[in-house]
């Protein structure tokens, strides 16, 4: 009988403290498994890649720290500031995917018969993958049998080997780049559209505006949720450009359309790589610029939250 | 359920032998040939060794070249099938592979595979076996050249003189896909032997000589000779060397420096075999001894593996000259073993007389140089292909990874 008092009480006080502190181990609770796949999966990882890119590796052998030399070599690499620059390009017109996906959706945003399957339609190339966009636009572009080149001689118009011109690789890539992710504003500005109030609209309208002043003064203001997360998944997506580069060129023609990404993969696993440590200080300069991009976003984030308080 | 006890029972027993003798075999042999010759060689193997069970991986042949480093490392195979020459170094020096120089004293492969002994060769040791190489050379269209009154150029003026008359007549000169870069390498390969010779090529393959040099700028103008006029098939950065080869059959280009693979898809793309030529690459400089690059396909026992003592047994099998008769009849290319006979193929026969009297063989750019020299001396020859006049900074730039490589 003794015995199952004191079960009970421990039973009881237990539980207690669990009651009282509920409130405060709940969310950490929740977090935890989220937390710890981000810790093993992707804090570690930058870490790791930090410390891998001061030593001279070739991911067999033994690996030989050298300090910052790999950093050294970067600065007097012409393949890496071709690859920097052509990051640079991708963030420029990889932005163009804002306003087009946006007018896509305005044109969209209207009820019509059949209005989903176009919908559908137009987003298909973002559920294609990305292999298959590239695929399709290599054929496009092809300079003996495709499509580009058959328009363009309707026209008497020279073939032009888009991705294998130094100087318009970069632009066809980017191009076919656009395709998918114009998609991906288009839906979320759909989304988006969703949420504007009739009623502002209406009160607009009752003002006299419409057109381009409707949709710079009333519309667009509602969108920026939507334009914001184009953005950031724009600047994202430019940053990490990789499987178009990979399967339209690999890089070339001459490494001309290298950008950090592939670059990276390049001197780490490609075929003819297997420097470790040079991939992951190639590795940490595209971390460093997206993290500029990411603490602004981060940034935002806080500024919003405060606000809406 | 005492049924199925027992049945788990003797199947148990009865694999636990089995798996004793387990082979395990990674190979690249994804394209048909190549993977008909190695199941030949496997159901060979089977039937003198019943009681080894052979395991076989085979891999995507550009997939592998990234794979092995992980299963080298992570979960070695008995057998894996890789390069001759500078292409095995990493490994070798990472003591990924094992040396089996006992399976060549006790076999006798000194004598037998003499013609690759030197590519098998790293600190002293042998280092895996080698079972079939094929020529690198020009293939032409006789027809075409029939057609334009050409006859086979065998010196440089013939060459330049030859493709001048078929871009006359509308032919481009020499078919090429230079997008994954490699080709690129069998020109400059063929060029510097040439012009400079097997030693000097060697010496520049291994950083002996800078890229700047007087030697290797005579190569470019040798080069700039057939690029100026546009003797090579208009953008071809754009495509890989398959892609080249529809050209090379429906007559718009009438040559093609390639290896020896390529006449399989040249006879699949509806080519006879007496629209199919093959030719050395002419004489350029006549003091210069003839060398040749004839790459070498090999097998190795990586140092991990569990079951050393059959996979030196299949070694010493696959480097029996009736084996690689067998095989390379399948393979449609040459056996090293000097007592196994050459398939009957006119273009092979051709080619193993010219490797067989060439002063020298080089393995390929690739393979004889250093990956990431190879790399960027590939680039730069595409981008000298495209863009001649860049010439002076693609030379620079190949002495700046030159002296950071070596």
């Amino acid at each position: 009988m003794s015995s199952t008092a004191l079960a009970d009480g421990t039973a009881t006080s237990s539980a207690g403290w669990w009651r009282r502190n509920q409130r405060q181990l709940a969310p950490w609770l929740f977090i935890a498994p989220g937390a710890f796949m981000f810790l093993i999966y992707v804090i570690i990882p930058i870490f790791e890649s930090i410390w891998i890119s001061f030593y001279d590796w070739d991911g067999i052998g033994a690996a030989t720290w050298i300090g910052l030399a790999n950093y050294v070599e970067l600065w007097s690499d012409y393949a890496f500031y071709t690859s920097l620059y052509n990051n640079v390009l991708w963030l420029v017109f990889y932005m163009l995917a804002v306003p087009f996906g946006l007018f896509v959706a305005l044109f969209l945003n209207q009820t019509v018969v059949g209005i989903r399957l176009y919908k559908s339609l137009f987003f298909f190339p973002f559920v294609i993958s990305q292999v298959v966009v590239g695929l399709v636009f290599a054929w496009f572009y092809d300079p003996s049998f495709g499509l580009l080149n058959l328009v363009l001689g309707w026209f008497g118009l020279g073939p032009v080997a888009i991705l294998a011109d130094d100087r318009f690789v970069t632009y066809g890539i980017i191009a076919a780049g656009l395709w998918p992710q114009t998609a991906y504003c288009m839906i979320l500005y759909l989304t988006g559209l969703n949420a504007v109030d009739p009623e502002q609209i209406e009160a607009g309208r009752l003002d006299g505006a419409k057109g381009w002043r409707m949709l710079w003064f009333i519309v667009l203001p509602q969108l920026r949720p939507a334009t914001f997360i184009a953005v950031v998944v724009t600047v994202i997506g430019a940053l990490r450009s990789f499987d178009l580069v990979s399967i339209m060129t690999d890089g070339g023609p001459y490494g001309s359309s290298r950008v950090l990404a592939f670059y990276m993969y390049e001197q780490a696993l490609g075929e003819y790589g297997f420097r470790m440590g040079y991939g992951a200080a190639i590795a940490v300069v595209l971390f460093l610029i997206m993290m500029i991009y990411i603490s602004g976003f981060l940034w935002h984030m806080w500024r919003a939250e405060r606000d809406g308080r | 359920m005492n049924r199925t006890m027992a049945l788990a029972l003797a199947s148990l027993f009865a694999l636990s032998p089995a798996l004793a003798r387990e082979l395990v075999i990674n190979t690249d042999t994804s394209d048909p040939a190549p993977k008909a010759a190695m199941e030949r060689l496997m159901e060979g193997f089977k039937a003198e060794n019943p009681e080894v069970e052979i395991v076989w991986n085979n891999f995507d042949h550009e997939g592998y070249k990234t794979a092995i480093r992980n299963f080298l490392t992570a979960e070695p195979p008995d057998i894996a099938g890789w390069y001759a020459g500078n292409r095995m170094a990493p490994y070798v020096n990472a003591g990924l592979f094992e040396p089996v120089t006992d399976v060549w004293e006790a076999e006798g492969l000194h004598d037998t595979l003499a013609s690759a002994a030197s590519a098998m060769e790293m600190n002293g040791e042998k280092w895996g076996v080698p079972y079939t190489y094929y020529q690198w050379g020009i293939y032409y269209r006789p027809d075409i050249f029939a057609e334009h009154g050409i006859e086979v150029p065998t010196t440089w003026d013939e060459l330049k003189a030859a493709s001048a008359t078929l871009q006359e007549n509308g032919v481009t000169p020499f078919a090429i896909g230079t997008k994954a870069l490699w080709p690129t390498g069998g020109w400059f390969d063929y060029l510097n032997l040439r012009v400079n010779g097997y030693e000097h090529h060697m010496d520049l393959t291994a950083g002996k000589i800078p890229y700047t040099d007087d030697s290797v700028r005579a190569v470019f103008d040798k080069w700039e000779e057939l690029v100026e006029p546009g003797y090579f098939l208009a953008n071809h950065a754009a495509y890989d060397w398959q892609e080249a080869v529809p050209f090379f059959v429906n007559g718009d280009a009438a040559m093609y420096l390639m290896g020896n693979f390529a006449v399989d898809l040249f006879r699949q793309g509806g080519l006879s075999d007496d629209q199919i030529g093959f030719m050395q690459f002419p004489v350029i400089d006549p003091s210069v001894p003839m060398a040749e690059d004839a790459p070498t396909d090999t097998l190795h026992i990586p140092s991990g593996a569990s079951n050393k003592e059959d996979a030196k047994a299949f070694l010493a099998y696959l480097a029996r000259a009736d084996v690689q008769s067998e095989m390379n009849a399948l393979l449609g290319q040459l056996p090293v073993n000097k007592d196994a006979t050459v398939p009957d193929d006119e273009i092979l026969a051709q080619g193993f007389v010219m490797l067989s009297n060439a002063h020298a063989l080089a393995q390929f750019y690739d393979r004889d140089a250093p990956a990431e020299m190879a790399k960027a001396g590939m680039e730069g020859f595409q981008e000298f292909m495209v863009r001649p006049e860049n010439r002076d900074r693609i030379l620079d730039r190949l002495e700046n990874v030159r002296s950071r490589v070596y």
